[in-house]
């Protein structure tokens, strides 16, 4: 029964076009399905290890930028005589590519997080992705600066030039973003699961005693890190070659911000947290908008989040969770004498 | 079993241990006291590889371990029971005593550990599903204890057990930390709590602003005017 839930969730999710079919509305679906991505990305080292890394639409944006410099073929000046060309890439390499790339800045940050913890790790990992938005800004000659990256080519899987899928319209786009959607669940999943996800909340909750039981405090933070930067670059790569266009702007502070918010709200530190907090707050905008003026859109927003976070400190997730553990429980004192088994 | 010579700890600038020395013998429990800051936590802590040694060596069962990892001077046998929040608070009784074997592989022998564990305790048993932070004092103490067993240690560390404890969940501990002895396991333990340590060790240490001033059995230390007059209330 377990088991089959997210079976269940994800059929409900392939279905979804089948009720849908607006275009205005895939896109918005697409797109918030991205974002989810990266949030459940985030949420493995917000929620599972508790580190705070505000930087993290960093390592989106460089999967994003580093995909479609693949893809597109670019030149490095160093000097006047020594230039580096690379021409360019299948999408299906950039994409590892820019996961790879992802992942090694993620390693690094890792490593920095050992060193500076707490108020620090948070303006390390800030910084971190301010820098990589200037960089993406003035570095003019290979990223076109605030001109923007165009026409950067669709995804494509093909085995031969005879045998091609390119995803150019929505629903294809669609069913891509929630393959690698289930990817990343299905990682993140068996991580936190394992023993080593055991350790990543015993780390969390208190690091002295789990240095005391054999936990290698500095291994989990990195192992965690990469993961998690090494998704949110695949999802940063998949949303470069869907909306085909990025600009620096990609680096912006207040999406790593919505991302911290889907996580808080839907449960940190939960496997579906971030989705469920993902689709409330990637769905209310769009629908706002549609009924709202601009300034009430962002007080109404703002008004939802406060009465989430007031009512539900935990999350949603969480609260659902026990509301159900506790009418299951009051069910079977009700209705059976024998110990409940199990 | 175990030998630190000359030990020396540093936090920056500042010298925690200066040259300390002990010694504990296959069985024996052995007590560590002194005033707050003295350095005792962070004998304890140099000896499971938490903090940095600056000179000195330790030595456990006449291997060299210093500046080993804290893993896998666990691995060797040595368990730190740390001072402060003794339990994950969030995790459940079950989970605390599993975590405590973590660096162990052997599913069926952890197993049958966790139900000698709930043998001895009855109450952690009955809480086995309830998150550790609920459980009272004289029960995280348990569970602690019991997380510490669960890595089948030779040697265990407490640090300050009886801390923030009611007076007859203290005794209980203080029972508890000798039967311990008495099945095998040796003790070096860390007490303010200086006239109960000595009581019940085999024998004693006492260190003042990272020296180590005293040593003797605990009889020796208890009759010792200058230890009176400092740790005993005259
Ligand atoms: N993390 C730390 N950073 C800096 N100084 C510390 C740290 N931990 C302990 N100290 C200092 O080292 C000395 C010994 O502390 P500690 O070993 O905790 O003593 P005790 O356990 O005997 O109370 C004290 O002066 C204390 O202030
Ligand atoms: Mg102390």
């Amino acid at each position: 029964m377990r088991a089959l839930a997210p079976l269940a969730g994800l059929a409900a999710l392939l279905a979804v076009p089948l009720v849908v079919t607006d275009q205005y509305a895939l896109h918005i679906l697409i797109t918030t399905g991205i974002f989810i991505i990266a949030a459940m990305s985030l949420n493995l080292l917000l929620g599972y290890t508790g580190q705070l890394s505000l930087g993290h639409i960093g390592f989106f944006g460089i999967g994003a930028y580093v995909s479609a410099l693949c893809s597109l073929g670019f030149q490095l000046e160093f000097t006047d005589r020594l230039v580096l060309t690379v021409a360019p890439k299948p999408v299906w390499l950039s994409f590892v590519i820019a996961v790879a790339t992802a992942a090694l800045f993620g390693f690094l940050i890792g490593k920095l997080s050992f060193k500076v913890r707490g108020a620090y790790f948070v303006i390390v990992t800030l910084s971190f992705a301010e820098v990589a938005r200037l960089v993406a800004l003035n570095w003019v000659s290979l990223t076109q600066g605030p001109m923007a990256l165009n026409n950067i080519p669709p995804f494509t899987l093909g085995l031969s030039d005879a045998w091609q899928l390119t995803f150019y319209r929505k629903l294809p786009n669609y069913f891509l973003m929630i393959a690698i959607g289930a990817g990343a669940y299905l990682l993140i999943a068996r991580l936190v699961r394992s023993r080593l996800g055991r350790a990543m909340v015993a780390l969390k909750e208190n690091e002295s005693l789990a240095t005391s039981v054999g936990i290698d405090v500095t291994r989990y933070l990195v192992l965690a890190a990469v993961v998690s930067a090494g998704i949110a670059g695949a999802a940063g790569s998949f949303y470069a070659h869907y909306v085909r266009i990025i600009d620096p702007d990609i680096f912006l502070f207040i999406y790593t911000v919505t991302m911290v918010i889907m996580i808080v709200t839907g449960g940190k530190g939960t496997l579906l947290g971030p989705i469920v907090g993902g689709i409330l707050f990637g769905f209310i905008p769009p629908v706002l908008r549609e009924v709202a003026g601009p300034e009430l859109q962002w007080i109404i927003y703002g008004l939802i989040m406060i009465v989430v976070v007031f009512f539900l400190p935990e999350g949603i997730v969480p609260a659902v969770t026990r509301a159900w553990a506790a009418r299951r429980g009051r069910a079977a004192t009700a209705s059976a004498r024998s110990p409940a088994g199990s | 079993m175990l030998d630190i010579d000359g030990l020396w700890c540093r936090y920056g600038k500042v010298n925690a241990l200066k040259g300390v020395s002990l010694h504990v013998a296959a069985g024996e429990l052995v007590t560590l006291i002194g005033a707050n800051g003295a350095g005792k936590t962070t004998a304890l802590r140099a000896l499971s590889g938490i903090v940095p040694v600056a000179a000195g060596r330790i030595r456990f069962e006449d291997e060299d371990i210093t500046g080993a990892s804290p893993r896998s001077i666990l691995a060797r046998g040595i368990a730190h029971c740390p001072e402060g929040r003794r339990v994950f608070a969030h995790m459940s009784v079950q989970e605390n005593l599993g975590i405590g074997a973590y660096l162990r592989r052997d599913s069926a022998a952890i197993a049958d550990d966790i139900d000698r564990i709930f043998t001895r305790f009855p109450i952690l048993k009955e809480r086995r599903q309830q998150a550790a932070g609920t459980l009272s004092g004289g029960e995280q103490q348990m569970l602690a204890i019991g997380r510490a067993l669960m890595s089948r240690p030779k040697l265990i560390l407490f640090d300050e057990p009886s801390l923030g404890l009611a007076p007859t969940i203290v005794d209980r501990t203080f029972d508890l930390i000798q039967d311990i002895q008495q099945e095998g396991v040796t003790v070096l333990m860390v007490e303010q709590n200086a006239f109960a340590a000595l009581e019940m060790c085999d024998r004693a240490y006492l260190l003042e602003s990272g020296e180590m001033k005293r040593h003797g059995t605990g009889e020796e230390l208890l009759a010792d005017p200058a230890v009176k007059e400092a740790y005993l209330g005259g």
